[in-house]
């Protein structure tokens, strides 16, 4: 479980988050959505370290991580996995050498030990024949589960991923949301994802965070956001016409005028 | 950013290079890696240049000894002495800190870009010991060498222009080489190098590591890094040549 109380991040004097508290809890996909600017890229980095937060504290499993020393930093960050939004694959080294890498840094096992392994995370994201080919030689799709491959290889606690959909189609897409989600009930790791893609949200939010402009404007589950009544949820949740046409049906359907004989375009009208 | 911000993050960053490496058996193949890359990959243009060097640097002090008072085997002992002292350490590290120097700050630049540092840090690996303290231990183990190649090479050169253009003889050119030699000389370019290599390597992954922004960026941290590991390397010239001669 990750948690986070009253924290502050601010550049140059411009608050970017404005105390945001939060609980992610284990064994689920937790969601931190909001439209660019929002914040939500920023309390990512200051969860995982990148970003030194002004004020406010960070907890992992109790452990306060704000106040932590370098060394225990690094024991705990070997607990945790990131996606990045392009991947951020080594561009010099193949898939297997990418996933091979963490446990090169942080085990002494030997060779074939390791070749295992891999093959066993590959073979979890659904990934074959790749071993020898390079990130420049494969598509965004597979980068992204090269990507979850190595941040799962060595069993962390923590899974981040930072817009894991960006770039991808929508078929795609799902695949990776699918994958994130069987990964964090099979592993019962944490896992944070800060996206903006709807479909994420509905296919593996068991966790929503919504931000709105540094702060935290509401929080519940995919099945509880479609009902909101935040004005502000709303308007991001439903920006386009189609889902706006999708609200107003719901409207509609909430009132009994719904006749499932018609077509959508003629009960809009 | 002003010069002394830009300086004590620089500070900063070579202070934090020195952290207890997470496993050394993969510093060291990084080590070895980035030998290859900064001394293997640079050998043909250090002989290229070389060897040029040292031709014309015979040929322009042939042109200039017009007093018949002087035995042509100066030649060969102005020669050694300009190719040792100044153009192999000096001349060399300036066409290093173009071909090496960029090349680093690309390589970081484009590292920090696409989020590979980050992705290095959140691992628990300390990147600047990872990713900084191989190439300045490479550039300190390789460049030195390279001079010592150049130096050999440079006079080489100058003796085979100076024998092929008929203006010296082997043998004048060889008693002119061995002439009044200082072994000083030599420990001279050999310190001139290693003060060249530290500022070639630590400037130029200083501009890579902190890049921020795009490729645009990238490309201004390459040449921003080259510019001033050049100017760098002209002053320490003249701060050591004032010391140590």
């Amino acid at each position: 479980m990750i948690e986070v109380k009253d924290l502050k991040k601010g550049f140059e004097g411009k608050a970017v988050i404005s105390g945001v508290s939060a609980i992610f809890q284990t064994g689920k996909c937790n969601l931190i959505i909001g439209s660019s600017g929002s914040g939500k890229t920023v309390l990512m980095k200051c969860l995982v370290g990148l970003l030194e937060p002004d004020s406010g504290d960070i907890s992992y499993g109790g452990k306060d991580f704000t106040t932590m020393n370098e060394e225990d930093r690094k024991l705990l960050r070997q607990q945790i996995g990131m996606l990045f939004q392009g991947s951020a694959l080594f561009d010099s080294m193949t898939v297997e050498q990418n996933i091979m890498f963490p446990l090169d840094m942080f085990t002494n096992d030997i060779f074939s030990k390791k070749l295992s392994r891999v093959n066993e995370v590959l073979e979890r994201v659904n990934l074959k024949d790749v071993n020898n080919k390079f990130p420049a030689e494969i598509s965004g799709g597979m980068k992204k589960r090269v990507g979850i491959a190595r941040a799962i290889v060595l069993n962390p606690k923590y899974l981040f991923c930072d817009e894991p959909n960006s770039g991808l189609d929508p078929q795609t897409s799902i695949l990776i949301d699918k994958l994130i989600k069987e990964i964090t009930s099979e592993y019962n790791i944490t896992t944070v994802v800060n996206t903006h893609d709807m479909n994420s949200v509905m296919e593996t939010g068991d966790h929503i965070i919504y931000m709105y402009e540094g702060l935290k404007e509401w929080e519940g589950t995919n099945k509880e956001i479609i009902f909101s009544k935040n004005k502000k949820l709303n308007d991001f949740i439903f920006a386009s016409e189609f889902l706006q046409d999708a609200k107003d049906m719901r409207q509609l359907e909430m009132k009994g005028k719904i006749d499932n004989n018609r077509n959508m375009d003629e009960m809009l009208k | 950013m002003n010069i002394f911000t830009e300086l004590g993050r620089f500070i900063l960053m070579t202070k934090d290079m020195f952290s207890k490496p997470e496993n050394l058996k993969m510093y060291w193949k990084e080590l070895m890696h980035q030998c290859v890359e900064i001394g293997i990959r640079s050998l043909g243009i250090v002989i290229i240049i070389s060897v040029f060097m040292g031709a014309v640097s015979a040929l322009q002090t042939a042109y200039q000894l017009v007093s018949p008072l002087i035995p042509l085997s100066t030649i060969a002992q102005i020669v050694r002495d300009t190719v040792i002292l100044e153009f192999s350490p000096t001349l060399v590290c300036i066409v290093l800190a173009g071909v090496v120097g960029s090349k680093i700050a690309g390589e970081l630049g484009n590292m920090r870009v696409s989020e590979q540092i980050d992705a290095l840090e959140i691992m628990g690996i300390n990147t600047k010991t990872y990713l900084i303290l191989p190439k300045i231990l490479a550039a300190m183990i390789t460049i030195p060498m390279l001079v010592i190649i150049s130096a050999v090479l440079g006079i080489l050169g100058g003796k085979l222009a100076a024998v092929a253009t008929g203006i010296v003889s082997t043998s004048q050119f060889d008693k002119g080489l061995f002439q009044y030699f200082k072994p000083f000389n030599v420990l001279f370019a050999l310190v001139k190098s290693y003060c060249f290599a530290f500022i070639i390597s630590s400037i130029s992954s200083f501009y890579g590591y902190y890049v921020n922004g795009g490729a645009l960026e990238i490309g201004r941290a390459s040449t921003k890094s080259v510019v001033v590991s050049c100017v760098l390397i002209l002053l320490m010239d003249y701060v050591l040549s004032s010391i140590l001669l």
